[in-house]
């Protein structure tokens, strides 16, 4: 879903932003801009900043410096009920004491709003999120889910300019998440309002989001589509942070174009991958690549441009629709393989103990320095 | 039944026998015809009877009742507030040591509280010539610097167990700060103020030593006349004004702890 709605105009501007609890940065140095409509996300794990740069988009706290601009307007120091943008909080933070009604209906209250007027929008939100029954229910009455779309219904009544959501989905259960990120989307689709999503679960942000950020430790590591971030990761922090990778550790032995072989002694061999901008002879680096790259043989693959390692299958695990293969190679080193279970057999492809060749394309492997 | 629950079972009723018997004793005596409180003389009513003829009690039960009233009234105001301050708003200078010199006067032994308070208020009157008398204006004072130092906790406590995204979630639906207070944070801390009025009121309704120091002539508390009365021996209408009172304060913990338990179920 890379792109839905995006457009290049920054929307949001995050210039430069720090937050500073005592001596300790939460958020460091972070420049960011989102564009009108997005479904942004802000990936990493706990501790690493994203809450709390969320937070500061909020309002309800106020960075140590930087500026942060929504549709052109200087919102830095602008209190939370003053500024077009609405949350989802994690708890929810339903009204115990209102009815769900009540709890949609309380942003439009204090907008002022006349009491049809009010009436109508809350109805008509409920209803879009599919709780039109529900009105005069209390949220102790409610599943985890239906709490989730009061709170979904309560941020969007007032339609904000921008849509914050703190790890919507982590309080519902798989089945439930799956189905309420679609609908996540199609709403945001169709109010095309921009929502900035905080997550640390990284298929969550790859499903939902048109573009993510990768925090780490209060700094911006990477941003970009969900398929750049997975497919050319810059730093072996993303690379390890979303999804399986196997890392290799090793020696630039000579660079023809961007054409840049590596040595790696615990691989047992030569390991070939590109780059754009190739480091010089002799640095350290390391080459990524995804299990699901790597092609798994009985016999010795032919093509030459190809790494191709010899190994013998560790271990393997059957999981239906593909098969994962740890296969440790001549240099004691395990690689995590990936494959499809395009045919139906009942029996294995391979057993524990054979012996195997991996080879993945030159393409296919990432050459990280940092 | 094993010899070791028999044991616990033992040690449980000697427990609460040790609690409950001597209650027990003044309410069962309080329907004692004889004249000597320790005799039994066969059941009788007639000092309720004479309770109600007695002026002396019934104008110390009015202003005991008039003080405690004002009290749980000012203290739950007072309380409430200080426990928001010390749970909702970010860190100020000297949080700490404000939150805890709040539970000093629980600590503080009263005869200490009593006497500092004494003395505040004789240098006040030297000062300012007010308070002009002692009695129920500087009872209530007293009894309020000591009962919303409870109130204070109850809702600290409250406020502390409450998501404090509720009152986040008001502000950025476009809800002032002060608003917030009304529309969220007050209703749904209104079972532990209810708690705490009572509770301040039970306290304020029990206390003779605070009450004795800043009394002045004319003005007894319920507590300070029954404790005047027994100096002079136990006679059987002091039982009878100690069965109506337990009944009262029993009531009142009953109805606090039915409160509490309500709006915890609700919470959670």
């Amino acid at each position: 879903m890379a792109g839905n709605g995006a457009s290049s105009t920054p929307f949001i501007e995050i210039r430069d932003v720090s937050k500073y609890f005592g001596d300790f940065a939460a958020v460091d140095s972070v420049s960011l801009t989102i564009g009108k409509g997005e479904l942004f996300s802000i990936l990493g794990g706990s501790g690493c900043g994203k809450t709390t740069l969320l937070r500061m988009l909020a309002g309800f706290e106020v960075p140590t410096k930087g500026r942060i601009l929504i549709d052109g307007v200087d919102i830095t120091e602008m209190p939370p009920y003053e500024r077009p943008v609405n949350m989802m909080f994690q708890s929810y933070a339903i009204f115990p004491h209102m009815t769900v009604e009540k709890n949609v209906a309380y942003g439009l209250e204090k907008e002022g709003i006349p009491r049809e007027e009010i009436k109508r929008r809350v109805g008509e939100m409920l209803n879009m999120v599919q709780l039109g029954a529900f009105a005069a229910r209390k949220p102790h009455q409610l599943s985890g889910g239906q709490r989730q779309r009061v709170a979904l219904a309560r941020a969007l009544v007032k339609r904000p300019k921008v849509l914050l959501l703190d790890e919507p989905l982590a309080a519902l259960d798989k089945k439930l998440r799956e189905r309420t990120q679609f609908e996540l989307m199609s709403i945001q689709y169709k109010l095309g309002i921009t929502f900035v999503v905080v997550t640390h679960d990284q298929e969550e942000a790859m499903i939902l989001s048109s573009r993510i950020a990768v925090m780490d430790k209060g700094r911006l590591i990477q941003v970009g589509t969900p398929k750049e971030v997975y497919e050319y990761p810059n730093c072996r922090f993303v690379a390890d942070f979303i999804g399986n990778i196997n890392m290799f550790e090793g020696t630039v032995v000579d660079v023809d174009g961007d054409r840049v072989r590596v040595n790696c002694k615990d691989a047992g061999g030569e390991l070939v991958a590109l780059s754009d901008s190739p480091p010089l002879a002799g640095s350290a680096v390391c080459v990524a690549v995804r299990p699901e790259k790597i092609f798994i043989s009985q016999n010795e693959p032919e093509n030459s441009e190809d790494t191709r390692l010899a190994g013998v299958v560790e271990d393997l695990g059957y999981f239906g629709n593909l098969s994962l293969y740890r296969i440790r190679l001549e240099g004691g080193r395990i690689v995590q393989v990936s494959a499809q279970n395009r045919r139906r057999s009942a029996e294995r492809f391979l057993e524990w103990d054979d012996k195997v060749f991996i080879s993945w394309r030159p393409r296919s492997a990432v050459l990280l320095t940092d | 039944m094993k010899p070791r629950s028999r044991f616990i079972l033992s040690v449980l009723a000697f427990g609460y026998a040790f609690l409950y018997l001597p209650l027990a004793s003044v309410i069962v005596y309080s329907f004692n015809d004889s004249r000597l409180a320790t005799v039994w003389g066969g059941f009788s009513t007639r000092w309720y009877g004479e309770l109600l003829d007695n002026d002396q009690v019934l104008d110390s039960a009015f202003l005991s009742l008039r003080i405690a009233l004002t009290v749980a009234t000012l203290a739950t105001i007072f309380g409430t507030m200080a426990g928001m301050a010390l749970s909702r708003f970010s860190r100020f200078r000297g949080r700490t040591l404000f939150s805890g010199m709040i539970t000093s006067p629980m600590v503080m032994p009263e005869v200490i509280t009593g006497l500092s308070l004494l003395l505040l208020f004789v240098s006040m009157q030297q000062l300012v010539g007010w308070p002009a008398q002692r009695g129920f204006g500087t009872i209530t004072i007293a009894h309020t610097t000591f009962a919303m130092a409870y109130v204070a906790i109850i809702i600290q406590s409250r406020l502390s167990a409450m998501d404090e995204s509720l009152e986040e979630a008001a502000m950025d639906l476009g809800g002032r700060p002060l608003r917030v207070v009304f529309d969220i944070t007050l209703p749904l801390i209104a079972p532990a103020m209810i708690a705490g009025w009572l509770l301040a009121f039970t306290l304020s309704l029990d206390d003779l030593v605070i009450s004795s120091f800043v009394s002045g002539p004319g003005a007894s508390t319920l507590p300070m006349l029954i404790f005047s009365k027994v100096k002079l021996g136990v006679t059987p209408d002091i039982n009878a004004l100690a069965t109506l009172i337990i009944l009262f304060v029993s009531s009142g913990v009953l109805i606090a702890w039915w409160v509490s338990r309500r709006s915890q179920r609700q919470s959670a």
